[in-house]
């Protein structure tokens, strides 16, 4: 990439990501990921399947489901929909590279800056997020991945390890008001 | 209220956005010699019962999917939920 004057700001406007700890509940900005969404054309299902498995080394996740694999991410966001994600240090151009990979057989839309990510980790995950959103967070599993609302934002939830280890993607533009809900319930339970 | 997302689960009826009776799925046929009035009917003629009642409804905060949710209209008792893309290609469309 070429040099240039611009320096980067993480969705919370500072020069290195957030991290609170409150209690035994560490809630970490993270800048680090690329992403892109994935949208089936009409009819190619079995094709773009053809093309990402051998790149992805399994199939997409299924409704509800995440994929973690090497170094590429993968949840299902709707009927024939998923959201990749990979270090954006190795992927910059993302959208551009997954695009080349599933050529005619699926759209593809660079999402990277329209995310705020926060990492929560913790020993019990389950009271903050009964807190903030009215998913049966006790029935989450390792690998389950659904968009749900928290207060007035649609946000991805993806359970890592089942109540000790969440990723929480929200709305970039929404990104402080996201950290202060987190921040609050976090508060609250410790 | 609860729906019982096929996909998903049971989900709270926040995330999902209401939009009317399962018949607006059987748009006439424009090119039909009867559209004047096939139309007429559609737009405006709804049935309006008390009691089961099949209606659209779009998991907006979810994954974007229509559904077609039978309701009893004086209860809210949900008794059967479906993909509304299911529903159409049971009527012989094609998505």
């Amino acid at each position: 990439m070429s040099d240039h004057p611009l320096a980067p700001l993480t969705a919370l406007a500072r020069d290195t990501p957030v991290v609170e700890k409150i209690g035994g509940i560490t809630i970490t900005e993270n800048p680090d990921l690329a992403i892109a969404s994935l949208a089936v054309r009409h009819g190619r299902e079995l094709d773009l399947q053809t093309l990402l498995t051998p790149v992805l080394g399994e199939d997409l996740p299924g409704p509800g489901r995440a994929a973690f694999l090497e170094d590429t991410a993968a949840i299902w966001t709707g009927i024939g929909q998923w959201f990749l994600m990979s270090p954006v240090a190795k992927h910059p151009d993302y959208a551009w590279d997954m695009k080349y990979i599933v050529k005619d057989t699926a759209s593809v839309t660079e999402q990277t800056d329209g995310w705020v990510i926060f990492d929560v980790i913790g020993d019990s995950l389950s009271p903050l997020l009964e807190r903030i959103c009215n998913l049966n967070v006790n029935a989450m599993s390792d690998g389950d991945a659904t968009r749900c609302l928290i207060e007035h934002l649609g946000c991805l939830i993806i359970c890592r390890e089942s109540g000790r280890n969440i990723s929480i993607f929200g709305p970039r533009s929404s990104a402080a008001s996201l950290h202060h809900i987190l921040v609050t319930a976090a508060k609250s339970v410790a | 209220m609860i729906i019982n997302h096929p996909l998903l689960g049971p989900r709270d009826a926040q995330e999902f956005v209401y939009l009317g009776d399962a018949n607006l799925i059987d748009r006439p046929d424009p090119s039909s010699s009867t559209a004047l009035d096939d139309f007429h009917d559609y737009l405006y003629l709804r049935d309006n019962p008390a009691g089961s009642h099949r209606e659209l409804w779009f998991h907006e905060q979810g994954d974007r999917s229509w559904l077609v949710v039978t309701r009893d209209t004086t209860t809210h008792e949900i008794t059967h939920v479906e993909l509304a893309s299911e529903y159409a290609k049971r009527q012989g469309r094609d998505r």
